[in-house]
């Protein structure tokens, strides 16, 4: 037993999480109004939602309180807010603007009608409205580590404490550091960083290296250029992934940790770091945690924005002030990492878990996802569906399930073409494989990966060669060039992309594209150039029409490729009554003809696609037409 | 880009301070850039020659460095930053687009800065509103939506800001003249 003296830890802990306890009550008595200020809740308009929920409440001279929270996870009906007041169950609304709660305010808070028509669901159950779990997401939904996301106040560690927070550090601190480790390994926890390797075996390597001093860090990189899901961790609910970390420091015997988060996230540097704060002022954190002989702290390091320093390898390299190169491996980082020491390195979400499994235990854990990977996923679901935004289901649901139901579909009739999953170093797949459950096996085996959690819908307007040429842009840009065919496999490959997307090659290109992301594949040193060809070899595997349809027929059938398309106004639909396009255009390319209607100069025009948007939709002359050749009869009458 | 008047001074000096704040360990040469650029808004080239030679590193080390990362920028931001988001669900809604409308509206290329330092133009990956895509961050606020219409609202308010500034700098300069 790690004690010292008579403190024992699982009593002072009490006496804390009592004081936060009686704080919550104190503030639960007012009702409370809890506004989702995440990045995407501010870029809708939070703020500006939060100062009317003030104005209004002090106009009234209201006793309520207005709170920030985190990410609430349903970003497609931002802004969103919380209302909760005594006597009732906190209820939810979105698409919030002045009107909205003026109206919210003076019926609700001010009279007794919670307004159930502008409501979204409730957050507890109740006899009067439904819950989000009553809906066909909240039935697929698993929230473990999204729990309290959106629900609880990022800037107060009393917030997290009053629900048990750090609790299972209490826990551990009681008992043997062994016994962390074994729960962890009990749980089967796989690294949510993308590569899903177990997370005991690595705290057990570390452990059992047996150097005196030894480092912990957080990867929260999160270099994937479509996915937040970190971040929102980190902003929403600083503590859980903290308190993740002061059990691995424990179980592994490390007295320093560090937090690796990308300087483009101000927002989440902010909220670690009063998080960091708070803990040590509340001894969870600093020298003799919870009165024990245990010492650990925690620092920020800030990324400079490098996808390749997400890379574990890199990461250490420029921790240390160098250029993020990787390094091939053996030595691992359990081995020697930062400094030469060995290192724990974990993804936010991995460390995330850890204190519920300590609380709860492995078996509880287990009870969640498949057998090989066991627990929830967690996705950044964008693109095009209905319900976008921050979602947590448990492992082996299916890509239907998450997309259809989770998701709600496409929007008005849309339909699927493909979905891409991990990012740069994943893959796109087609409706055939919609039933693979998603776990970091099945992902595998279908080719793409499950990489970093940020998931797009794509639909009959997407490009699949485009896309490809995308990531392929991305990581070309980013391989940090230590590897021959990493830098130069990937600048060919990307040189071919393009050259396809102009309507140019043949049967060889293919073959040849297919053949250098092969070897590009088997020939990196580190997994940013053994995944960068996934997104090209996925869509030949999966598009392999669409590739051809561009170099033998010159045509974009998604219509995106410009050089393969161009912009041309029906004259059986345009009317000489408007000329809604000729202001939209930035080039004045749009003319009018002899009849009155109007036309395009088609080498003046950009094909910036403003025309056809402005085009009244009761018309819809502007088209786009792939291969890109003129009908005939119409040049003729243009000039 | 050339130094503006006073420029130079104010380089010198923040160097120096930032320098005085750290120890000297290459550890350390990533958040001294960071610092730097935190208070000039870029890293200029003296700059970097000047933190060589405070940790007695060569030059060219510093600037691979600052070239390798993402986050330095080598050109002074402008008086207005526009910052397009080319992450995955904005390219998919066109941000590609909406960068080009930028670039010719502003006349400059992406990662430039406009002569007179009035605007600057660079990419970001995602900036965690993909429901909102297409995305821009102009100055620190996060436009969504921002199909090519909407760059020429925003850049109708810009535009406006700097004929307004144009104007006060040719009185200030009328004035000193009368002086
Ligand atoms: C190019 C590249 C980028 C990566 N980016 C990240 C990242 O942003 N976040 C992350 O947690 N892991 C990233 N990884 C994976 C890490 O190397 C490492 O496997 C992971 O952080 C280990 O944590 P885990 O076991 O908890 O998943 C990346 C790997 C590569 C090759
Ligand atoms: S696509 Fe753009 S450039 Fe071309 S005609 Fe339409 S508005 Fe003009
Ligand atoms: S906006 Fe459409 S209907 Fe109107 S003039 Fe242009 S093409 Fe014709
Ligand atoms: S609800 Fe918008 S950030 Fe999650
Ligand atoms: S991709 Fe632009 S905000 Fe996410």
């Amino acid at each position: 037993m790690k004690k010292v003296g008579k403190t024992d830890p699982q009593k002072l802990y009490e006496d804390i999480r009592e004081q936060a306890r009686e704080w919550s009550q104190s503030r639960q008595e007012k009702p409370r109004v809890l506004v989702g200020t995440a990045t995407c809740g501010l870029a809708a308009g939070a703020l500006q939602v939060k100062e009317d929920f003030m104005r209004e409440i002090e106009a009234k001279g209201l006793d309520a309180e207005v709170i920030e929270v985190g990410c609430i996870g349903h970003c497609y009906a931002e802004p969103l807010a919380i209302i909760a007041k005594p006597g009732f169950p906190p209820v939810c609304y979105g698409y919030l603007d002045e009107g909205l709660v003026h109206r919210l305010v003076e019926d609700f808070l001010a009279g007794d009608d919670p307004s159930y028509e502008y409501a979204m669901a409730a957050l507890e159950r109740n006899d009067e409205f439904p819950t989000f779990e009553d809906f066909p997401r909240g039935v697929y939904e698993e929230k473990l580590i999204l729990e309290h996301c959106g629900h609880i106040d990022f800037g107060k560690i009393e917030s997290y404490i009053s629900r048990d927070g750090y609790s299972a550090l209490a826990k551990a601190l009681s008992g043997d550091p062994g016994r962390v480790l074994e729960e962890v390994k009990a749980a089967n926890l796989r690294g949510r960083g993308g590569a899903g390797f177990p997370a005991g075996k690595k705290w057990e390597s570390c452990l059992e290296n047996g150097e005196a001093e030894k480092y912990i860090i957080c990867n929260a990189d999160e270099g994937d250029p479509g996915a937040f899901m970190d971040r929102s961790v980190l902003e929403s609910d600083p503590h859980l992934v903290l308190e993740g970390m002061i059990l691995c420091a424990y179980a592994v015997g490390a007295r320093q940790g560090y937090l690796y988060i990308r300087a483009e996230y101000p927002r989440a540097v902010k909220h670690v770091r009063e998080a960091l704060e708070q803990a040590r002022e509340k001894g969870f954190l600093g020298n003799s945690i919870l009165g024990t002989d245990f010492s650990f702290d925690l620092e920020i390091f800030q990324g400079s924005g490098a996808f390749i320093c997400g890379e574990a390898t890199a990461l250490v390299n420029s921790m240390e002030g160098k250029m993020g190169m990787p390094e091939s491996r053996p030595p691992r980082l359990v081995q020697e990492g930062f400094r030469g020491k060995p290192t724990v390195l974990n993804n936010v979400k991995t460390f995330a878990y850890v204190p519920l499994i300590i609380n709860r235990g492995a078996d509880w854990f287990k009870e969640t996802g498949t057998a090989e990977s066991p627990g929830t996923a967690v996705f950044s679901l964008v693109g095009k569906v209905n319900n976008t935004g921050l979602v947590e289901v448990p492992m082996g649901t299916t890509l239907r399930q998450l997309i259809e139901e989770v998701g709600d579909g496409l929007p008005n009739g849309r339909q699927f073409k493909a979905v891409q999953i991990g990012g740069p170093s994943g893959g796109c797949l087609p409706e055939s494989s919609l039933d693979v459950p998603i776990d970091f096996d099945s992902l595998h085996e279908a080719g793409a990966i499950m990489g970093s959690g940020g998931l797009v819908v794509m639909d009959q307007d997407d490009c699949m060669v485009a896309v490809a040429r995308y990531f392929l842009e991305f990581t070309q840009h980013e391989s940090c060039g230590k590897c021959t065919f990493c830098r130069l496999g990937t600048k060919h490959m990307l040189d071919i992309l393009t050259g396809i997307t102009r309507g140019e090659g043949d049967a060889e290109t293919l073959e040849l594209l297919k053949e250098l992301g092969e070897d590009v594949r088997d020939g990196s040193l580190c997994n940013l150039g053994r995944t960068a060809p996934n997104p090209v070899l996925t869509t030949l595997r999966y598009f392999y029409d669409e590739y051809k349809a561009h170099i033998e027929e010159g045509r974009c059938p998604a219509l995106v490729c410009r050089d393969l398309i161009l912009y041309y106004i029906k004259p059986s639909k345009c009317s000489k009554l408007c000329n809604v396009c000729v202001g939209s255009c930035p080039t004045e390319a749009i003319y009018t003809r002899d009849d009155g209607l109007k036309a395009i100069d088609q080498d003046k025009c950009v094909k910036c696609d403003n025309c056809r948007k402005a085009c009244p939709t009761e018309y819809d002359a502007v088209i786009r037409l792939s291969p890109p050749v003129l009908p005939a009869e119409k040049e003729r009458k243009a000039k | 880009m050339q130094l503006m008047e006073g420029e130079r001074e104010e380089i010198l000096a923040c160097v120096k301070e930032v320098l005085g704040e750290n120890s000297k360990t290459n550890e350390n040469l990533i958040p001294i850039l960071q610092q730097v650029q935190a208070k000039l808004g870029y890293l200029p080239a003296l700059a970097m020659e000047k933190i060589a030679e405070g940790l007695d590193a060569p030059a060219a080390d510093v600037y691979g460095i600052a070239t390798f990362y993402n986050q330095f920028r080598l050109n002074p931001p402008g008086k207005h930053e526009v910052r397009v988001c080319l992450g995955t669900a904005c390219y998919m809604a066109g941000g590609n687009i909406t960068l080009e409308s930028f670039e010719r509206r502003m006349e400059i290329k992406e990662g430039e800065t406009t002569p007179d330092r009035h605007y600057s133009l660079d990419r970001v990956a995602c900036v965690g509103c993909c429901s909102l895509a297409p995305v821009v961050v102009v100055d620190e606020e996060v436009e969504g939506k921002a199909t090519p219409t909407r760059v020429d609202g925003i850049m109708l308010a810009l535009e406006e800001d700097r004929e307004n500034t144009g104007k006060q700098e040719s009185e200030e300069g009328e004035k000193s003249g009368q002086n």
